[in-house]
């Protein structure tokens, strides 16, 4: 979360979940928030029967999109355009909370004079969305007391995602929307503990509670902890991982000095004595809990790096596409066999206590990697979870009053929580920002890294459906969910499908320049002409093969959501009638 | 067969849906060693008496018999079940001899958003004190 990080200088949810209730005015962007975050869809709902007004941006008509009180269909990977043209709307009604531009927030001129010399009828050529339709929206969203933005990977799996997640949050700052209760831009975390993954340092740049590798005071509090010295240059990201080599940018050369998260720290960077060649590969791998022989984009690259791996270890809780590629396989404990900590998307650092013993011999990923630990003469004696928690309590600033026994008998503790008195932090940058003023950051439309052509003419979106979950390597093992979802389903425009003559059910084949996965038809109205629609939990249809690794310059985010593909027919040229 | 130990049996134990971020709150249904059913906490801020289907379906996922159960190491091209201390040994013994052959830039680490706090904390530690590097990522943005 790039974008928020740079405006606020905090990448998490302002807000709390159940304050969305409270907001006048929701706009959503990029979500499908009813399938993929059903209690805050159900909040938003809550919100709506109290009166509050629905805005919602993204191509195709959700279900949330649905019941908005407006629905923007822009096209695909043009959200900065969009929000810009909203912004310019607000300025020029004079909609803009001067007191608070002046007191909180900085750059903003730079915002003004680009927005003045903006042209509407060139947003609408960008985006689609007519100019009334803008007005209107401005207009809802600019006049409210109180507005809240959600928005999910939709805005920020973009080769521009960065700067989409930096729009938006301008457009909270111009209308003085994020200070307070029940107005923020609150990004919705597709995974339960993605947030607590961020937080714990689980990044090439950064150490536990975002504290940068390249900061030598922060190396230094850690090497007093650990006896060692975390290295000074930021590692490789997932997909250098996975893919053997730094991801295609979307906008021209990778440059490390341009990612924030690999910024050299000061005279070191690329001098750094020990600093490795970025060219030399990775060989050995150690996966737990993932599965990126179905997650991450580009599939077959993905297998092929793999081959070429000397040694490739996996712990999880079933023998995933990725797991039974490993050399050597632990059996994980689930989430019922062991305790320890999820943080949800709205930063609630919550118990999970082991309610059963594990299967066979299955042992917990603590339990895992401190005996590997040990092995390589290293050990780590830590008598259960809570005691590593206090540990983390100690390095991490944001969760240094986080302890099992305060979590215990409660509903968790908000971060920043900094010491054992501190009640948690419902929502963020009251007072000041992170980063102290919030920082207005101008951003131009930037088309997606591929466009459709004469041979690829249609544009695939990817996302999640309600009774599945990321790669399905848990909710596929249950039959009901299965039964409910059990087909990879494409959602086709009718008219797209009547063009190729492609009924509904029927087999079909989509092909993008990296692949091709079959999938059967859905016509839908859900879907605009010239897109098509498919989700990423399908072993059996890895639409992944078929996605780009063209990644955000900033935040290496792949854009997962737009690639140029063909649909035909699975039976080829044979099955057409002529 | 493990056996949950005597003061670890309880009828509800009450723990957080491991599916999407909303982060539910919820009671496991527990006899014995089994989990036998799911009811959402009906005063936890999230959840609010209410699950979804996903959340409802986790007792089946949790039992299910496809579950890994022991440690497998590739032998002759297939994964084969061996021992806990086979296993680790094995894994150690690789990641040591690449890392010492092609340095520690030459290995890489994976954590998860599915796994807890304390694991990723645990495993970040791992890459950057024992392994010696920072290569170590997860799937936020996934
Ligand atoms: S029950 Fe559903 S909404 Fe609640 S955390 Fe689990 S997956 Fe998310």
């Amino acid at each position: 979360m790039a974008g928020l990080a740079t405006t606020f200088g905090s990448g998490a949810m302002t807000n709390s979940i159940n304050e969305i209730e409270a907001a006048e005015v929701i706009l959503v962007s990029g979500s499908n928030t009813t399938e993929a975050h059903p209690q805050v869809a159900r909040r938003i709902y809550a919100a709506k029967d109290r009166g509050a007004k629905l805005i919602v941006i993204d191509p195709r008509r959700t279900a949330i999109a649905r019941l908005a009180d407006l629905h923007l269909a822009l096209k695909p990977g043009s959200d900065i355009p969009l929000i810009n043209g909203l912004m310019k709307v607000i300025l020029d009604e004079n909609l803009a909370d001067d007191l608070f531009i002046e007191l909180r927030t900085e750059n903003f001129f730079a915002l003004r004079d680009y927005l003045y010399r903006l042209d509407l009828a060139e947003v609408y050529r960008q985006t689609g969305v007519a100019p009334e339709e803008l007005r209107r929206a401005a207009l809802l969203y600019g006049r409210a007391g109180k507005a809240v933005i959600c928005y999910c990977l939709g805005v920020t799996q973009h080769v521009c995602g960065t700067a989409n997640v930096e729009v938006l949050a301008n457009l909270a700052m111009l209308t003085g929307n994020v200070e307070k209760e029940d107005a923020g831009v609150d990004p919705l975390r597709g995974q339960n503990n993605v947030q607590g993954a961020c937080d714990m340092g689980a990044l090439p740049g950064m150490l536990p509670g975002y504290q940068p590798v390249t900061d030598p005071e922060a190396r230094q509090r850690f090497a007093a902890a650990w006896g060692v010295e975390p290295p000074a240059w930021p590692g490789r990201t997932l997909l250098a991982m996975t893919h053997g080599r730094e991801p295609d940018s979307g906008d021209g050369p990778v440059s490390k000095s341009d990612s924030p998260a690999a910024k050299p720290g000061g005279a070191g960077g690329a001098d750094q004595p020990g600093q490795p060649d970025p060219a030399s590969g990775i060989r050995a791998l150690l996966i737990m809990g993932e599965n990126p022989l179905l997650s991450d984009p580009d599939l077959n690259g993905v297998a092929e790096n793999f081959r070429r791996l000397d040694f490739l270890a996996v712990s999880d809780i079933f023998l995933t596409e990725t797991a039974a590629q490993a050399d050597v396989v632990f059996p994980a404990a689930c989430f019922a066999e062991k305790d320890g900590c999820f943080t949800n998307t709205e930063r609630r650092v919550q118990l999970i206590s082991r309610a059963v013993a594990p299967p066979g011999q299955a042992k917990s990923d603590l339990e895992i990697i401190a005996a590997l630990s040990q092995q390589l003469g290293y050990p780590m004696d830590y008598q259960s979870a809570a005691e590593v928690m206090e540990e983390i309590a100690l390095l991490t600033p944001i969760y240094g009053g986080i302890y099992h026994d305060r979590l215990a008998g409660g509903w968790g503790l908000q971060w920043p929580c900094w010491d054992r008195q501190h009640p948690g932090t419902p929502y963020l940058h009251k007072y000041y920002f992170t980063r102290g003023r919030g920082r207005f950051a101008v951003a131009e439309h930037q088309p997606p890294a591929e466009s459709t052509d004469a041979d690829y003419p249609l544009l695939l979106n990817t996302g999640r459906v309600y009774h599945h979950y990321h790669t399905g390597s848990m909710t596929r093992h249950s039959a009901i969910l299965n039964r409910e979802c059990r087909h990879p389903l494409l959602q086709i425009n009718p008219a797209d499908a009547r063009a190729r003559q492609i009924a509904g059910g029927e087999a079909v084949r989509l092909i993008s320049r990296r692949g091709e996965v079959e999938f059967k038809a859905e016509l839908s109205q859900q879907v605009p002409p010239g897109m098509v629609y498919g989700n990423f939990h399908f072993a059996e249809a890895p639409i992944n093969q078929l996605t780009t690794t063209a990644s955000d310059r900033r935040a290496r985010c792949p854009e997962y959501k737009i690639c140029a593909v063909r649909l035909e027919k699975a039976g080829g040229d044979e099955g057409r009638r002529p | 067969m493990n056996a949950v130990p005597r003061d670890r049996v309880r009828e509800n134990v009450f723990t957080i849906c491991p599916y999407c971020g909303c982060g539910c709150g919820l009671y496991l249904r527990c006899e014995g060693d089994q989990v036998v059913g799911v009811l959402p906490s009906r005063h936890h801020p999230v959840s609010r008496g209410n699950l979804c289907v996903k959340g409802w379906q986790l007792p089946e996922v949790i039992q299910h018999p496809a579950r890994l159960t022991s440690p497998l190491r590739r032998k002759n091209g297939r994964l084969e079940p061996v021992s806990w201390d086979e296993a680790l040994a094995y894994c150690a013994a690789e990641l040591g001899r690449i890392g010492a052959e092609h340095g520690p830039e030459a290995l890489g680490v994976l954590a998860s958003a599915k796994c807890t706090c304390e694991e990723n904390y645990l495993l970040q530690k791992f890459a950057r004190a024992v392994l010696k590097t920072n290569n170590i990522d997860h799937c936020a943005r996934l």
